[in-house]
């Protein structure tokens, strides 16, 4: 599947609830089905500045595909970040530097959106998107 | 006068308010308090009936607007007792305050001198003495602190020496709400022959200190954390050492002859008011003493007392939750976490809630280091809150236990 079909995917599991609650509950569900990180990748290189809580975030290049995996001390920032993983994994470099990321909107979390917040949403996709292009630097 | 709660909040406009559909419960007092119409009428009036520059036009406006501005000043002077209005710098707030100090004691300190901050500090009342400490070569000492959040006073007894030269502590923790006991600290400061600044930022929206009683040398605080606007503040000093200070900025109003061969400054409290003030902000400043003074800070602390008890009462049922700042003299603010979930999880979903809470580490890292936790929640009420809210408070946390658990 494209990053666009996992997206929209996204949207339509999410757009099956009808309030805020039910949404986070979902996301919090996502969130323990994250691919974890390995503790040996938890340093401070791979953390994401600007979040309240820690996040980290480590890329692999197979097959030029990139996999990623992450992890982060609350439960609602290991939801959006396992969003953006599920969207992102298994796609080629090039694909996630151009991805339009706009369907976190749909999905009712407009609000984790705006760069004030302190919760590093927009760190967290700038981190994914700055893995893609190193990597896709060695591709070229 | 009897204290009317709901009486009080019909002064405040945005109380009204709702967020994500509920009643808006604001809980952040200590990042910043609401305004109240008067303040903000206040505003209104200025800008609509005599905004001007002030302290140099000979026309009406500007002398209405300069009569206003140093109007307020006196009115700062009186509500905080100091003995000359000249000793009330207008500031952009507390770190500005801080700022002036600092900086202006880099003359005065060389290597080996002391100087002592405590455990309790906000970064904004570490980080400039830390920059005065590389600039000089002096040594930053610290005050620690107990588990109950209260500073061990026997252990700055110790620290005190011939080598302090200055001892800087808050009068109430932001992060925990400890009422430090800044007369002890100031007296043996003296004893010492250190000179003392307090950070009254936390401590100024509770109760009204009286700088010639506490005999401090300094004194800063921010007109936003008491029903005033954002981006004015008080630096109170001792007029003996606000003489010996350097300015802190040049430009115009500070100074008193200007050639290009040499400038002299102006005398107190303009040498430390360069450029053109915060003009509204400081008359606004005045009207939100007025708004305060006429409730009562005895009524204004003995009302909050009640919303600490009931608080920590309410949220103390909450099974694994855990208060951080038990200090037996606290103010009204709540530390708090709950067992085994992150601070922002809870912050996050309380607001959805429509509750405002302050999460993170509330720019205080050593005390969050202190606990081993990477943040609290932090309640902190006003005498505008109700018990009502609290409860709301105390419902919105048992149901993000709920769903984070």
């Amino acid at each position: 599947m494209t990053i666009q079909d996992i997206q929209e995917e996204i949207v339509e599991e999410f757009s099956m609830f009808d309030d805020w609650m039910q949404r986070y509950e979902y996301m919090i569900e996502l969130g323990k089905s994250l691919p974890i990180i390995d503790d040996k990748y938890k340093t401070d290189d791979n953390s994401i500045k600007g979040c309240q809580s820690k996040v980290w975030v480590h890329a692999e290049l197979s097959d030029e595909k990139l996999n990623f995996t992450a992890d982060s001390d609350a439960i609602i920032t290991k939801g959006i970040i396992a969003i953006l993983i599920r969207a992102f994994s298994g796609q080629h470099p090039k694909d996630i530097i151009d991805a339009d990321t706009s369907f976190i909107d749909d999905i009712g979390l407009k609000e984790h959106l705006s760069p004030t917040r302190a919760n590093g949403l927009v760190s967290m996709i700038k981190q994914l998107k700055m893995y893609a292009i190193a990597y896709q630097t060695q591709l070229n | 006068m009897m204290f009317d709660v709901q009486k009080i909040r019909e002064d405040f406009p945005i109380l009204k308010r709702t967020i994500n559909g509920k009643p808006l419960v604001y809980f952040d007092n200590a990042a910043t308090s609401q305004t109240p119409q008067v303040v903000i009428d206040t505003i209104i009036d200025y800008y609509s009936n005599y905004n001007a520059n002030i302290h140099r036009g000979v026309h009406t406006l500007s002398q209405e607007a300069t009569d206003a501005y140093e109007t307020a000043r006196i009115k700062i002077q009186h509500h905080f007792n100091a003995k000359h209005s000249h000793e009330i710098i207008l500031t952009s707030g507390t770190t500005h305050g801080i700022n002036i100090v600092a900086t202006g004691f880099t003359g005065f300190l060389s290597t080996g001198d002391e100087v002592i901050v405590s455990a309790l500090e906000h970064h904004s009342n570490i980080v400039p003495w830390q920059m005065l400490c590389e600039r000089t070569g002096a040594i930053l000492k610290v005050i620690p602190m107990n588990e109950d959040g209260e500073l061990l006073m026997d252990r700055y007894d110790s620290l005190l020496s011939d080598r302090t030269k200055l001892v800087f502590v808050n009068h109430i923790s932001n992060a925990l709400g400890t009422i430090n006991p800044i007369k002890e600290i100031i007296d043996k400061a003296h004893a010492a022959g250190a000179a003392v600044l307090i950070d009254g930022a936390q401590s100024c929206p509770h109760i009204k200190p009286d700088m010639q009683a506490l005999d401090v040398d300094f004194y800063v605080v921010s007109a936003h954390k008491l029903c005033g606007p954002t981006g004015v503040g008080m630096l109170y000093g001792k007029e003996k050492w606000l003489n010996q200070l350097p300015p802190y900025q040049g430009g115009g109003e500070m100074i008193d002859q200007v050639t290009f061969e040499k400038t002299t400054y102006a005398g107190l409290p303009h040498k430390f008011e360069a450029g053109t003030p915060n003009i509204c902000g400081g008359i606004a400043f005045g009207a939100a003493l007025d708004y305060m003074n006429a409730i009562g800070f005895d009524s204004i602390a003995a009302y909050e007392h009640e919303l600490l008890e009931y608080g920590t009462s309410k949220l103390l049922e909450i099974e694994g939750l855990k208060i951080y700042g038990t200090a037996a003299n606290k103010t009204s603010v709540i530390s708090f976490n709950l067992e085994n979930i992150h601070p922002y999880d809870v912050g996050t979903i309380v607001d959805k809630l429509g509750i405002a809470v302050r999460t993170g580490h509330h720019c205080a890292q050593p005390i969050m280091d202190f606990y081993k936790i990477p943040g609290t929640i932090r309640a902190s009420f006003s005498f505008y809150n109700t018990k009502e809210e609290i409860d709301m408070l105390v419902d919105a946390i048992k149901k993000a236990q709920m769903m984070l658990g």
